[in-house]
């Protein structure tokens, strides 16, 4: 599966990465490079074979619903790039 | 004393022979010394370091020792220390100091471990050279040209240069076994859900799995016998009772069925490394184990189906790198856009941005079934491949990789080939299986390793056979010249 | 040209858990901003969900009360998009394989009865909230809500009026405050709708284009929302345009809807199962032991009120309505042994002072045994019901019994004829140009004029006459003057 230019910008959007204009042709081949390698799955017969999300057979373990954090936000603000009053800052949110 | 295996230490410190804080004082002394050759190591814990050998000495003073008290641990960059540089190999990541400890951290703390620091690892786990570090390549300590491997590759090049006797490492397609062959040291990926996750910065959820990594089996043992357990912060942690891993470790092999994959020594092999693969099995052989060979037949599609996998999951991982609560943020960004593309593209190097990108890729809406969901599929192909396997062998061995080192940026342009690099490592992790490597020789000077695979949870039956196997060969006990 | 109007609602419900969905910090409404968001709420690196039972316990109650399907193996996926309010970069949530299957409620309004069948109910995160007030020209996130869980109720197109629209929410409303899962408080947000208005002319099969109204938080509003972006939609076809598939905002002081600027345009939201989340598995046992716990829904006590207190369809169905509200008046009942007074008083005076003072019931300063008690009073004459009412002003305020208030203030209704016919011969006696006009009057005439009668005595008792006995009185002695 090749991909183009405007595939790279698309996905670039999709997950939020601005890419210098210069680096595209070098993305777009990679990734087509990638995507070439992983064609190669289609040549394995997989009908009627159950996906496999997770290794072990497992299931969802249920936690008690009983408080067990406590206030934690000037130990967990101390890390943040910007807080006023308790609230952390970002560019203005338009709805 | 740096030449001294784990356990060999244990026994220095329980006999009095040496203070924890003698041992801890020298490792410091060595890291400072040797580690600008090899740039193993992000961040140095010396005052967290001393403070946690004294308290360990006056425990062992006062009977209170446990089998891990005094003793040195590294931790690989990608588990969260409280209040300690936690980067992940990233820019993301290089002012943050982490709120809280890892559960294999916290593990560490309680059995008294002293930690020397966090080492260096493949930018957010995702290589197999180590060369996609923010804080630049770590360098293999057998020759400083070369890579050490990867993610793990500052934990491997720590201990190989004995800068440590002990690394955490984590493995999502071989990112232990991988860097522990190209180093010549011994480290082994357990069962996936068989160490906590909770605290380990996730790359790709359903494969990363932390692990040991250190000269021996003897001290994986001893490692794991700390980090192994159910955690209950971690929904996929396997809720299953720790063992002691050394228990068996002297258990004789004789009647160990052994299996090796046509797949895995075809004659595409390098064949200096089939053949000291081959006399690692004949020693195995004169232990008593019989071998036989199997297949496994769908080997090569691990390949695509994990550069498939891990990506779409870590894509999704990583997007709550955002600048917002944590971590790196642009300078005065203009509205929410530049402040999310800016802050990841600023923050996130080359590889990392591609697998990003490959993985949202996958999961869009058109693709998901041909790339995703086809890839689960495959998944599903392999786990039963080594079902199917482990009914007639009790072990899988083979090449840990199919290459020694090769040379720093000989394949950083072209991340298909690096890729390749992992097709002996990737289908375990896939299938949730234990694997270990153990050093088994060299090529051309430079140490190559032997892969043992494990059924479901047998991480002692593998370290017993690796063991056994130590017992009677030395590789292991080989560090670099000058070493 | 004759329209139809088609409408699906999709409503999120808060469940009044003590903790959020996947982590343990608590979800109670009000605490300063980032007080309840732990180290999983922030989405630290390395951080990991744990799944809270009692969601899952409230989503089959839930399941139950519509009378769906419950999904034995549920799975969560990941909704992946970014915006600053969802810290991970992603909303856990069900798509494939949710909680509750198909179901319905049924709904009756003015034009008549419906069954509307729901799509399914899923269990998902929360966001947290944006706070537009300016901090130099930046917005604050506060995260105290980000993992508080939902169901969100899907139901199938099925309505056919804004009117049933909102006897659907309200009815939605009533079985999950009356199952205990969600406080009802549509002020704090803890139920929020969202309506998929289309239009079609009447007896075209196909749909037409939807928008959807989002986040709207009253039943009236519901219903005016609807009603003007049906009138919308009519005068933009009958004037040759098309409906846009969009989401529009309700504004309810111009009572208009607008496009919102999208912030999801062109999203691919990447669902994939969240690969730290195993499948939530139940069984039928599980099941039969919530079923068990279920109390009586509200359309069984609706029923229950008819049959047993001779309640109109109307009155039974607003008392049976909100939980709180029905348990007060079945104990006001027991206290008064006169449901259809306890009706009337519920419904009349008490909500009168609830909705003008804006308290829930739960707050209510007149118990429902003080409310009893007064009801007591006025079946057995001691006062009348306009003196009834003076009684509760002053419980409301001061607190009380009926008894002491009465004891207090002396409001003891007069009952003793005597003193009656002594009040009324004063009145007739000083009521000279009336009583003429009485007497002048043809007969049928002049039951209309005892009004200005009663007025007066009334006022010469202070209002504590008994109505009965002096209406009586009056019209004997008035008529006596006539003959």
């Amino acid at each position: 599966m090749s991909l183009d230019r405007s595939d790279v910008e698309r996905i670039a959007y999709l997950a939020r990465l601005a890419l210098d204009e210069q680096d595209i042709p070098q993305y777009t081949e990679n990734l087509s490079n990638i995507l070439k390698l992983v064609d190669e799955m289609q040549a394995i017969d997989t009908t009627g074979v159950e996906p496999l999300a997770h290794p072990l057979d497992g299931e969802q373990r249920l936690r008690a619903d009983e408080i067990t954090e406590l206030n934690q936000r000037d130990q967990l603000q101390k890390v943040a790039p910007a807080t006023e009053e308790g609230l952390f800052l970002v560019p203005k949110v338009i709805e | 004393m740096h030449t001294k295996s784990l356990t060999e230490l244990a026994a220095a410190l329980n006999s009095g022979t040496v203070s924890s804080v003698e041992l801890t004082q020298a490792f410091l002394e060595r890291i400072t010394a040797l580690d600008p050759k090899f740039n193993s190591f992000i961040t140095t814990t010396p005052e967290i370091a001393l403070e946690q050998a004294k308290a360990a000495d006056a425990a062992r003073a006062s009977g209170r020792a446990g089998d891990y008290t005094g003793l040195p641990i590294a931790h690989k960059d990608l588990f969260c220390t409280e209040g300690v540089r936690t980067s992940c190999g990233s820019k993301m990541l290089d002012n943050f100091e982490s709120p809280y400890d890892a559960t294999v951290v916290a593990k560490f703390k309680a059995a008294g471990a002293v930690m020397l620091g966090k080492t260096n690892m493949d930018e957010f786990a995702m290589g197999s050279s180590n060369e996609s570090s923010f804080y630049g390549a770590c360098r293999n300590p057998w020759d400083t040209q070369r890579v050490p491997g990867g993610s793990s590759g500052g934990s491997a090049a720590a201990v190989a240069a004995r800068l440590t006797p002990a690394a955490t490492g984590s493995d999502t397609g071989g990112s232990i076994r991988q860097p522990a062959a190209l180093c010549g040291i011994t480290g082994i990926k357990p069962t996936y859900g068989r160490v906590s996750r909770y605290g380990m910065v996730a790359y790709a959820s359903s494969l990363d799995q932390g692990g040991p990594m250190a000269q021996t089996a003897e001290d994986c043992a001893l490692m794991l016998n700390v980090m192994a357990g159910f955690d209950k912060m971690d929904s996929t942690s396997a809720q299953r009772d720790a063992e002691d891993y050394r228990a068996k470790l002297n258990d004789s092999i004789a009647g160990l069925r052994i299996g090796i994959p046509k797949e895995y020594l075809s004659d595409d092999l390098d064949p200096q490394i089939a053949e000291r693969v081959q006399a690692a099995i004949r020693e195995l052989e004169t232990l008593g184990a019989s071998v036989k060979e199997i297949s496994l037949p769908r080997t090569r599609m691990s390949i695509p189906a994990y550069y498939i996998i891990a990506p779409a999951e870590a894509s999704s991982n990583l997007s709550r790198f955002d600048g917002v609560r944590y971590g790196h943020r642009c300078d005065n960004p203009k509205d929410l856009m530049d402040l999310y593309t800016r802050t990841r593209q600023e923050g996130f190097g080359a590889e990392v941005k591609r697998r990003i990108m490959v993985g949202t890729y996958a999961l869009c809406a058109g693709y998901y079934d041909a790339y995703y969901n086809k890839a689960q599929q495959i998944r599903r192909l392999i786990q039963q491949d080594f079902l199917a396997a482990f009914n007639e062998v009790d072990v899988i061995l083979g090449p840990t990789t199919p290459h020694p080192a090769f040379k720093l940026g000989e394949k950083s342009n072209d991340p298909v080939s690096m890729y390749m690099e992992d097709i002996f490592t990737l289908s375990l992790n896939l299938a949730g299986l234990p694997g270990m490597s153990v050093p088994c020789g060299t090529v051309s000077g430079l140490p190559v390793g032997l892969q043992l695979i494990g059924n479901y949870f047998d991480e002692a039956k593998l370290l017993n056979v690796a063991h056994q196997f130590q017992q009677v060969t030395d590789w292991h006990k080989h560090a670099p010249t000058g070493i | 040209m004759e329209w139809e109007t088609v409408i699906g609602l999709e409503i999120h419900v808060q469940l009044s858990t003590q903790t959020k969905i996947f982590s343990g910090a608590s979800t109670a409404f009000g605490a300063e901003p980032n007080t309840q968001a732990c180290a999983v709420d922030l989405a630290l690196p390395g951080t990991l969900p744990v799944f809270n039972e009692n969601a899952q316990r409230m989503a089959i109650m839930f399941g139950l009360a519509i009378n769906a399907e419950i999904g034995k193996r549920a799975v969560f996926e990941r909704k992946n998009y970014f915006y600053p309010d969802l810290p991970k970069g992603y909303q856990t949530t069900q798509l494939e394989r949710p909680v509750v299957g198909e179901g319905y409620v049924d709904i009756t309004t003015e034009d008549g009865s419906r069954r509307v069948r729901i799509h399914h109910a899923h269990l998902e995160e929360d966001a947290g909230k944006s706070l537009h007030e300016d901090f130099h020209g930046m917005s604050g996130i506060d995260l105290n809500r980000a993992g508080t869980p939902l169901i969100e109720i899907v139901s199938e197109p099925d309505m056919r009026s804004s009117k049933e629209a909102a006897e659907y929410a309200r009815k939605i409303h009533a079985i999950v405050t009356t199952l205990g899962i969600c406080d009802g408080n549509m002020a704090e947000g803890s139920m929020r709708c969202d309506c998929n208005v289309s239009v079609r002319p009447k007896g075209q099969q196909e749909y037409g284009t939807r928008t959807e109204l989002k986040n709207i938080n009253s039943f009236r509003f519901i219903e005016r929302a609807i009603d003007t972006e049906v009138a919308r939609q009519i005068d933009l076809i009958e004037d040759g345009g098309k409906v846009v598939q969009e989401t529009r905002l309700y504004d309810p002081d111009r009572n208009e809807t607008r496009s919102m600027r999208s912030k999801e345009d062109a999203n691919d939201y990447r669902y994939f199962p969240c690969p730290d989340l195993l499948p939530v598995v139940v069984d039928d046992s599980y099941i039969e032991a919530i079923r068990a716990t279920l109390p009586e829904l509200p359309d069984a006590r609706r029923e229950r009120f008819i049959s047993d207190y001779n309640l109109s369809e109307y009155d039974a169905g607003v008392l049976s309505a909100y939980r709180p509200q029905a348990d007060y008046y079945e104990a006001v009942v027991a206290s008064s042994s006169d449901a259809k007074l306890a009706a009337n008083w519920v419904m009349g005076e008490l909500a009168k002072n609830l909705n003008a003072t804006d308290i829930d019931i739960r707050e209510c300063p007149v118990s429902a045994e003080q409310l009893g008690g007064l009801l007591q009073r006025i079946k057995d004459n001691t006062i009348s019901g306009n003196i009834a009412k003076k009684v509760f002003e002053h419980m409301w305020s001061d607190g009380g019994s009926a008894d002491e208030i009465i004891e207090a203030k002396g409001l003891k209704q007069v009952t003793d004829t005597g003193a009656i016919e002594k009040v009324i011969d004063e009145v007739i006696a000083k009521a000279g140009p009336q009583v003429e006009q009485y007497k002048a009057a043809e007969p049928d005439k002049r039951g209309k004029m005892i009004g200005f009668f009663m007025g007066q005595v009334m006022k010469a008792t202070g209002g504590k006459a008994n109505p009965g006995a002096v209406t009586g009185l009056l019209k004997q002695k008035l008529d006596a003057l006539c003959d």
